[in-house]
């Protein structure tokens, strides 16, 4: 087996002679699956990343169709929008439009991946690499998943959540249920503290605590609607002004669920159960870039030393290269396949940057960043890792060369214009504002409508007033009517929803609908 | 390393999503069953068993979240620019939209998808398709023709092939059966080696008159005849040993035959013929859904009528004139031939022009409302003309009047129809 020449940057444990490459066929059996595995865990050690253990699973098409639709969860309550979700999943792969993902990697320790046994063996060692290592490591590495997700806890709180859903579909009967679940997954994205540390979940513990829950939930409920008048109280105009919440609460799904009026304990433990799913999902929301480039950088860079090593051959790496770049292809923006940056690409480009920035510094790297041009590349990157978020980490390290690379531009589009304007492109006034752009473009808030639940009538007609809060005049999308209904389902009472801008109502949104006439 | 685990899951269940799949087409019932119905609108006889493409506007299936609208100041960043430096301006496309609204909307085909468009398999196919009809007087017939048998668990037996064993079962009888034949012995094995312990443990006394040297070999001696008893105890013995049982349970197969009759006579035309035809298979399938058995019995007539196959029913053709009774005639015949009611749930239709010998008509009133009747659990009269409608239509309909939980009639004027009519034929009645 030929060797092209060795990458000088390897770390130093390189041994003088080449190693026999594992195998030289592409069929897979699960020896080979082992040994690549080990092979690819020597290396990720080497670049000391830690992760948590590894859990396997080879399955077939049908299989990775079914974990596909579940949104990767291994185990999942039932629910219509899951077997939508199969159904469009099963036609597209039937007609070929889509290939299924080539891995699924799931946030739980050990820490899960899928490898379809279609898959090649190169193809296997890249999932392998790119899952187990890359985004394991990412997994518990990253602050944000450290700070929201348990890893250890999450199957088990699954296995709960699916029995008690279960449990209540026999008892209330399952279209109930299912009103419920579509009103809270409506919500879904709306079930976070986006400042407050959550409490860990654990199966067990909550299992324990649901009964006592129960009876806690409702009489605090019941206090807090306990609305017998009284008359001195209620002439105080100090008193009278007060909203409640005193602060705005931007995690709709738990106000809901603490506060509700009308909804039983048993929707309330739903709604909780969503609202702990969407905070979840919460981390990987905010991370796909850096998630995604953090995997890939890794896939790359592991294999690359595999074949440093000797242990794959020139027919291995092409075909892997193959892939590769088939992952990490952007199209531009006046392509018909374009649809939005590719995070793969992105996260790919600036973690590999990076590391160029500290190994080969030119004198743009020094200027712009100067305390990492030059310095020890796997600390910079693992502390890149460790301690960002998309929006973040972009406003960091997105250089002038990436941005070239990918010939960035920012277009604004305002509705009072009749024409776009190109705001920044990749030349040297425009790389600050480009990469601030670019990193407000991942910020949750900026993604996503500003909504949280303004002023609860407690003492009128307990209606509930979300506000929103729009950011550049964009109003509501045509959803928030049918959404405002499920708002509706779950709170009880009147719903309105009010845009608010500069102190001034823009939009409202009512359910029930009031009466067309003037209502008084 | 040792850290990873390699698992096998290809052999698990594949099916998972099966129960989601099923809430959403339960949930979308009214959209896959217009589709159906369209379906067999469509569809060329042969067709009928098949799976189907569904689609369902996307909007009518959409999740709703919370998300931005077109409008106010918007700025996306894109990759591959070529040309253009900041402050250039470039026109909006003519029409609201233009340029969509960011990441996150795009499908997985990258076009827009106004339809949601999925498939179900021909089972799903016939449960929409018959979907709230119900067969008319059904009635569970005498168990007859049970050709299959379940084996079903039925306990424990203590004889039985070594395949069958049952060794917990085996076990824990051996363990029980050591215990009743060993446990008094072992209770009495303990007190007698205590009182051997305590004479032993007595003072030595020098005199023999004293000693206890005889009692104790006696005790001795006792202990190990009970200790040999014990040991001959066998560990498992024959009558341990259990056997699971397997019986033979018939399957219950209700049967039905369907008697299809129809007029061959030169008036009906291949089209008619075919029409008749798609009315029978949907007849012959609703019924297969129903029952595991079924017969057919096609029998055609002009003048007189024939029992035949059925390439013989449908292609072949006749001229002549028209006599309903033979039909009738033969098909109680052969009732009382073959088909017992007690054991047979009996089905008929008939299709024809309309077209009879009026001094005929009266007699198939007569025969059907005497004679066949009162054996068949449902007859269902089609008849195939645009036209008014002639003498034993107005026969057919004074039946009707007395029986109007067997019989029913309807008029279909093209294919289109056959489906409604036939759904009305057997709509559920409420209970």
């Amino acid at each position: 087996m030929s060797r092209i020449a060795d990458q000088p940057n390897a770390p130093e444990r390189e041994q003088p002679t080449a190693g026999t490459p594992i195998s030289t066929t592409s069929e897979w059996t699960f020896e080979l699956i082992r040994e690549y595995d080990e092979a690819i865990a020597e290396c990720a050690a080497e670049f000391g990343l830690d992760t948590y253990p590894n859990q396997v699973e080879v399955i077939s098409a049908e299989q990775m169709m079914d974990a596909y639709s579940s949104v990767g969860m291994p185990v999942g309550y039932n629910h219509w929008s899951f077997g939508k979700q199969f159904l469009n999943t099963a036609r597209g792969y039937q007609r070929g439009q889509m290939g299924l993902a080539y891995e699924i990697v799931i946030n739980s320790n050990p820490c899960i991946a899928y490898l379809m046994e279609e898959n090649t063996l190169p193809m296997q060692a890249l999932v392998i690499a790119h899952a187990c290592y890359g985004h394991n490591s990412f997994f518990k590495g990253n602050y944000l998943f450290r700070t929201w997700t348990d890893a250890s806890a999450i199957i088990d709180y699954l296995v709960f959540a699916r029995h008690y859903v279960a449990e209540c579909e026999e008892r209330y009967g399952v279209e109930a249920v299912e009103e419920i679940l579509d009103s809270c997954h409506a919500l879904m994205n709306y079930g976070v503290d986006r400042y407050k540390r959550p409490a860990p979940i654990s199966a067990a513990e909550e299992a324990r605590r649901q009964k006592e829950r129960e009876e806690y939930q409702q009489r605090r409920i019941n206090d807090l609607w306990r609305t017998i008048p009284q008359p001195d109280e209620d002439e105080d105009p100090v008193r009278r002004q007060k909203r409640f919440p005193e602060e705005p609460q931007e995690n709709l799904l738990y106000f809901i669920e603490k506060n509700a009026p009308l909804l039983e304990t048993w929707q309330r433990e739903i709604v909780r159960i969503v609202r702990k799913l969407g905070q979840y999902f919460y981390p990987q929301r905010q991370t796909q870039v850096m998630n995604e480039g953090w995997a890939t950088f890794w896939h790359y860079t592991l294999l690359h030393r595999m074949y440093d090593k000797g242990l794959v051959n020139d027919g291995f790496m092409l075909e892997f290269l193959q892939s590769h770049s088939a992952v990490i292809y952007q199209p531009p923006f006046d392509s018909p396949y374009y649809s939005g940056l590719n995070p793969y690409t992105l996260g790919f480009s600036i973690f590999t940057d990076l590391r160029r920035i500290c190994e080969a510094p030119t004198d743009e790297d020094r200027e712009w960043f100067p305390d990492i041009a030059g310095s020890d590349w796997l600390k910079t990157l693992h502390f890149a890792m460790h301690n960002f978020k998309d929006e973040s980490f972009i406003q960091q390290f997105l250089s002038p060369k990436v941005m070239r690379d990918l010939k960035l531009f920012a277009v604004e589009n305002d509705e009072l214009e009749d024409h776009y304007t190109v705001t920044a492109i990749h030349d040297d006034p425009g790389y600050r504002p480009l990469r601030e752009k670019l990193a407000r473009q991942y910020n949750l808030s900026y993604r996503e409508p500003n909504i949280q639940v303004w002023n609860v009538d407690v003492r009128g007609d307990r209606s509930l007033t979300l506000r929103h809060i729009p950011v550049d005049r964009v109003p509501l999308g045509g959803d928030t009517d049918e959404v405002i209904r499920h708002v509706h389902r779950l709170w009880g009472f009147d719903v309105h929803l009010e845009s608010v801008e500069d102190g001034r109502v823009v939009e409202e949104f009512h359910c029930p609908t009031p009466p067309a006439a003037d209502p008084d | 390393m040792g850290t990873t685990h390699i698992v096998d899951r290809r052999l698990n269940g594949k099916n998972k999503s099966a129960v989601n799949r099923e809430r959403f087409l339960r949930r979308y019932r009214h959209h896959i069953k217009r589709a159906v119905s369209e379906a067999v609108h469509k569809r060329s006889i042969t067709d009928v068993e098949r799976g189907e493409s569904v689609s369902i506007p996307t909007r009518d299936i959409d999740e709703p979240v919370f998300h931005h609208g077109q409008g106010g100041r918007r700025e996306m960043v894109h990759p591959g620019n070529r040309e253009w430096i900041t402050g250039d301006t470039i026109e909006k496309p003519q029409g609201e939209g233009g340029q969509g609204s960011g990441a996150g909307q795009a499908s997985p085909d990258g076009e827009g998808m106004d339809e949601f468009a999925f498939q179900i398999t021909q089972e799903e196919f016939l449960d929409f398709l018959f979907d709230d009809l119900e067969l008319p007087n059904l009635a569970r017939k005498k168990l007859k023709d049970t050709e299959a048998f379940n084996y079903v668990r039925a306990g424990f037996t203590s004889q039985g092939v070594p395949a069958k064993l049952d060794v917990v079962r085996s076990l824990r009888g051996a363990h029980a059966r050591r215990l009743g034949l060993g446990g008094a012995r072992k209770r009495k094995i303990r007190e007698l080696e205590q009182q051997l312990a305590e004479l032993k443990a007595a003072p030595h006394e020098p005199d023999p008159a004293f000693c206890h040297s005889d009692q104790i070999q006696a005790l001795e001696e006792e202990i190990a005849r009970l200790k040999a008893n014990v040991r001959r105890i066998p560990f498992i013995d024959e009558i341990d040993l259990r056997y699971r049982q397997h019986v033979k349970q018939p399957r219950p197969a209700t049967s039905a035959v369907m008697f299809c009759l129809m007029d061959v006579s030169g008036s009906m035309t291949q089209m008619h013929k075919d029409i008749a035809k798609r009315f029978f298979i949907l007849l012959y399938l609703f019924l297969k859904k129903n029952y595991k058995k079924i017969d057919v019995v096609f029998i055609r007539h002009h003048t007189s009528a024939k029992e035949v196959d059925e390439e013989e029913f449908f292609y072949s053709r006749e001229t002549g004139g028209t006599i309903v009774s033979s039909a009738l005639r033969l098909m109680q015949q052969i009732i009382e031939a073959r088909y017992s009611p007690a054991e047979w749930n009996i089905y008929a239709a008939q299709a024809s022009d309309g077209d009879n010998w009026n001094d005929d008509s009266p007699i198939c009133s007569k025969l059907l409302a005497e004679q066949v009747l009162p054996l068949v659990q449902y007859y269902a009269y089609v008849e195939i003309t645009p036209q008014d409608h002639q003498m034993l239509w107005y026969e057919y309909e004074k039946i009707m009047a007395r029986f109007p939980e067997s019989f029913a009639m309807q008029q279909i004027a093209d294919a289109g129809e056959i489906y409604p009519v036939f759904r009305q034929l057997f709509e559920r009645k409420a209970a």
